[in-house]
């Protein structure tokens, strides 16, 4: 492996970013530690200011983050309304519903502590950071590439996937349309009421619109290939995924017997790598600019796994700190393990390739077509 | 290269063949036009060379339809995609992948191009196309023009002998749709290429058709020849040809570089003439004003859209608002109904001038402005004619019936049972129109309504929007149809980058511009005259 991996002038294979944001949401996912979920945040947050390009896809970042805020909200909101009491600091006290006896245990309302609010703060908190994960790795890498990526023997099912992808922002653009056209005509335009006239016109335009793409396809060339075999590669393949899925699902629950978990995991395996091989066979499709996997992907996707070793590691060498205890309230500690994995998933923020600078003119925001239309 | 041999194609459900004894033959390298009037068969036509039909759409095909000797029978629309480049009405309904590179490698994955070879010819397209430097651009940020382009490159990739091009230009501006033609001609006469493309706007294209094919719809017989015998008799023709036909030139002119070097002895008769000038208005009221009106591109902070727009409509005026593709257009008109609220500046609407568009609830908003939108289907959504002009009378609060008496003023002998998706693209338009005037706003909007209009549908039009101005509405038609602006506006707003780069009387502001003028302008130029029917109202009167 060389130095100047920086250098490489190429775009990063999708799968590679994916992989890190797994790793960061994987050590999310072990940690309450309010300090360690910022920590968290702020990587991604970094590492995607530093990376991303001026694609439409690269601003999914801070919708993430405002879907987080959402969740952290709501969890506060339940925690306040209902919910098992917490003992301790009255912050303030509610109105509360006096509930038949059949429900004891819950409670609507009442006191709100300061101790049941941090904790759902942190749940929330915990849940956010890990959808900004999520949003990292959709700003960072374009989920269509990611699905170029795809075996041959998974190719329709890509291009299923990336027609519906493309589908749900025309349905928007039609949804923005008819409401506008609907203004026009003096009728409702919002609420249920003007539901009903919206929908029937937008569905009927996106069922035009899909039958147009098909014959486009059609006329260049999707689905010449050599059919046979595609049954039997399609049955092996999502046999063996279930397998997997089941095998895996037996490993990691505690309450079902290991030997279910691993025979399946393995036999699932061998099915769908069998699968995958009879459907590469039979592809003559090609590729044009495969994504590569070298360098740089080893050391992004490493480090994002790093992280989530990390968090493993500390969750096991010190309960206490990952999971700080809300009540009684204590100041969360900072673990050095896992702090010191999260900074190694900032690595990619130097390490990666530099996207382009912005071509010619920048893409110009057209979404006033939609309204204007 | 194309051949048609006895060629009848019969839908099921349909009342007759749509296309009968066909007898059809393109040479290769030719540039042949289909032309026709809306609804007479000229996409069955099309679809049928690369296999669609029936193969896609369904329905039966009789007779024979030979590709480079391929017979569409036992070979299915993918079999030739190696063969035939098909580019459909809208482009952006045909784009599978989301960049301009990906979309032009994506045919040729499909047929298993070697990589080197594909890496080879994106770029060559790319050079074609002239769009190098929007490579890793994506695809929904393009413009109109250059989405068109790309479908179109995205389908030359795979090197095809073949190219079948459904009204490439309609949706486009003059200058987008003549970049789009360029590349046309670069494929016919560089690469011999084979084009057979519809097109309603035959002033734009009939000048590079080395053969028209004329589609005469059901019952007639498909005639194909060169471009200036056929347009001696052909139903459909752009203002230079009648312009020939009036002048009795021959060989009938198809451009206007023809046109005005046999012009000259027209020029003469017409100069002791003055163009008749369309009567002085009286000063009328003005019915919406708008102000220093700023809009910006969502969300507020954008780039604007509008920047400082300042327009007063009149009642009994027609006012054309022209201008490129994203000039600010469509955003004008949806600040005028209310769509898109102000950023700085006002709409206000009324006699008096009072009423904000964006503050008026829906129902009050349909007395005071309608507005046709570039898809009047949009406005339509009930299952019978009768039921949607029943439930516009309701919404305007008018007597049942007047949105139907419209309608039928409009386009007369329509079914009222007929369900609004089976009406020709010009009836539904009409209808649209009918529902919108049933309320008799005093401003009218509409947004491109000629598209997929062809002539007489657009003389129809013409007389509807006369009409409108004459009961004393205000019509302000947003439209890249020059021909229509030259024929039917008093006056004509120029937009560009969202300000109004010139704004008075139509006969000035198109003459003197290279892309609004109308054909007739550019042949007599200097002289002021728009349209055919000028002139010959002078010719008769001198």
């Amino acid at each position: 492996m060389t130095i100047g991996w920086a250098g490489a002038l190429r775009p990063l294979h999708p799968g590679a970013w994916w992989m890190w944001a797994i790793g960061l949401a994987t050590a999310a996912s072990r940690t309450t530690n309010p300090v360690l979920l910022g920590l968290v945040l702020a990587v991604a947050a970094y590492v995607v200011a530093a990376r991303r390009t001026h694609a439409p896809w690269a601003r999914a970042y801070g919708f993430y983050l405002r879907m987080g805020m959402a969740v952290i909200a709501i969890r506060v909101v339940f925690a306040a309304l209902v919910g098992a009491p917490v003992p301790g600091r009255v912050l303030v006290v509610l109105p509360e519903a006096q509930l038949p006896e059949w429900a004891a245990g819950v409670r609507l309302g009442g006191e709100l502590t300061l101790e049941g609010l941090a904790g759902a703060v942190y749940a929330g908190l915990q849940l956010a950071t890990m959808l900004a994960c999520v949003g990292a790795a959709n700003a960072l890498a374009n989920p269509r590439r990611l699905l170029r990526a795809v075996p041959g023997a998974l190719y329709e099912v890509g291009v299923a996937v990336v027609v519906a992808l493309s589908f749900s922002p025309q349905l928007v653009e039609g949804v923005a349309r008819v409401r506008a056209a609907r203004r026009l005509r003096g009728r409702p335009h919002r609420g249920l009421r003007g539901l009903r006239g919206v929908a029937m016109p937008v569905l009927e335009g996106a069922l035009e619109r899909s039958v147009d793409l098909a014959a486009a396809m059609d006329a260049r060339g999707f689905g010449r290939t050599d059919a046979t075999g595609r049954r039997l590669a399609g049955a092996l393949t999502v046999v063996g995924l279930l397998g997997v899925c089941v095998g895996l699902y037996g490993l990691l629950d505690a309450g079902s017997p290991v030997a279910l978990g691993l025979p399946l995991l393995l036999l699932g395996s061998v099915v769908a790598g069998a699968g995958l091989a009879v459907g590469g066979r039979r592809a003559t499709r090609s590729r044009y600019r495969p994504d590569r996997w070298a360098g740089p992907e080893w050391l992004v996707a490493g480090s994002g796994l790093a992280a989530a070793a990390a968090a493993l590691l500390g969750a096991g060498l010190d309960p206490a700190a990952m999971q700080p205890s809300t009540s009684p309230l204590v100041v969360p500690a900072l673990p050095l393990v896992p702090v010191v994995g999260l900074l190694l998933a900032l690595l990619p923020a130097w390490a990666s390739p530099a996207p382009e600078a912005a071509a010619d003119d920048a893409a110009e925001p057209r979404s006033t077509r939609a309204v204007a239309a | 290269m194309i051949r048609f041999e006895q060629v009848s194609v019969r839908y099921p459900g349909g009342a007759g063949p749509v296309l009968s004894g066909v007898d059809l033959h393109v040479p290769e390298g030719e540039l042949a036009l289909v032309v026709g009037r809306t609804g007479s068969g000229k996409s069955t036509l099309l679809k049928a060379v690369n296999g669609l039909v029936p193969h896609f759409t369904g329905g039966l095909l009789t007779g024979r339809v030979t590709v480079d000797g391929r017979d569409t029978r036992d070979h299915r629309p993918r079999d030739l995609a190696d063969l035939v480049g098909y580019v459909g009405q809208d482009p952006l309904a045909s784009f599978v992948t989301d960049t301009v590179e990906e979309e032009l490698a994506y045919g040729m994955e499909s047929l298993g191009v070697a990589p080197d070879v594909m890496r080879r010819r994106v770029e060559e397209v790319l050079d074609v196309l002239g769009m190098a430097g929007q490579r890793n651009r994506p695809l929904v940020s393009l413009s109109a023009g250059q989405q068109q382009r790309v479908a179109i490159g995205s389908v030359l990739t795979p090197h095809p002998r073949v190219l079948v091009l459904d009204e490439p230009t309609s949706a486009l501006d003059p200058s987008a749709a003549e970049d789009v033609l360029a590349l046309l001609q670069r494929l016919v006469h560089d690469l011999g290429i084979t084009v057979l493309m519809a097109e309603h706007r035959l002033e734009r294209v009939v000048q590079y058709a080395d053969r028209v094919v004329v589609v005469p719809g059901i019952g007639g017989h498909v005639l194909s020849g060169a471009p200036a015998d056929i347009m001696l008799t052909a139903p459909v023709a752009p203002p230079v040809v009648e312009l020939g036909r009036l002048a009795g030139w021959s060989p009938l002119p198809l451009s206007v570089r023809d046109a005005r070097r046999r012009a000259g002895e027209l020029t003469a008769r017409l100069a002791a003439v003055d163009p008749v000038a369309r009567e002085p208005r009286p000063a009328s009221p003005v019915v919406a004003a708008v102000a220093g009106l700023v809009v910006r591109y969502e969300p507020s902070g954008g780039r604007p859209a509008l920047r400082g727009v300042d327009l007063r409509l009149h009642a009994g005026e027609v006012v054309a608002l022209m201008g490129r593709n994203g000039a600010g257009k469509s955003t004008l008109l949806a600040g005028l109904v209310g769509l898109r609220t102000a950023d700085a500046g006002t709409v206000r609407l009324g006699v008096e001038a009072a009423a904000d568009p964006a503050k008026l609830s829906p129902r009050e908003l349909v007395r005071q402005v309608g507005m046709v939108p570039q898809e009047p289907g949009d406005l339509l959504y009930a299952d019978t004619v009768d039921e949607e002009c029943a439930q516009a009378d309701h919404d305007a609060g008018v007597p049942p019936g007047t949105a139907l008496a419209v309608f039928a003023d409009l386009v007369p002998g329509v079914d009222p049972a007929t369900h609004p998706r089976d009406l020709s693209e010009g009836q539904r338009l009409a209808l649209a129109l009918a529902v919108v005037l049933a309320g008799r706003p005093p401003v009218v909007l509409l947004d491109e309504p000629t598209r997929g209009l062809d002539y007489p549908g657009k003389a129809r039009l013409v007389q509807v929007l006369r009409s409108l101005a004459a009961d004393g509405h205000a019509v302000l038609l947003a439209t890249h149809d020059v021909e229509l602006a030259a024929t039917v506006t008093d006056r004509t707003v120029v937009l560009a980058e969202g300000e109004i780069v010139s704004d008075g009387p139509s006969r000035e502001v198109v003459v003197s511009s290279p892309a609004f003028a109308p054909q007739v302008a550019k042949v007599l130029a200097p002289a002021p005259w728009l349209t055919v029917d000028e002139v010959a109202h002078a010719l008769r009167a001198g």
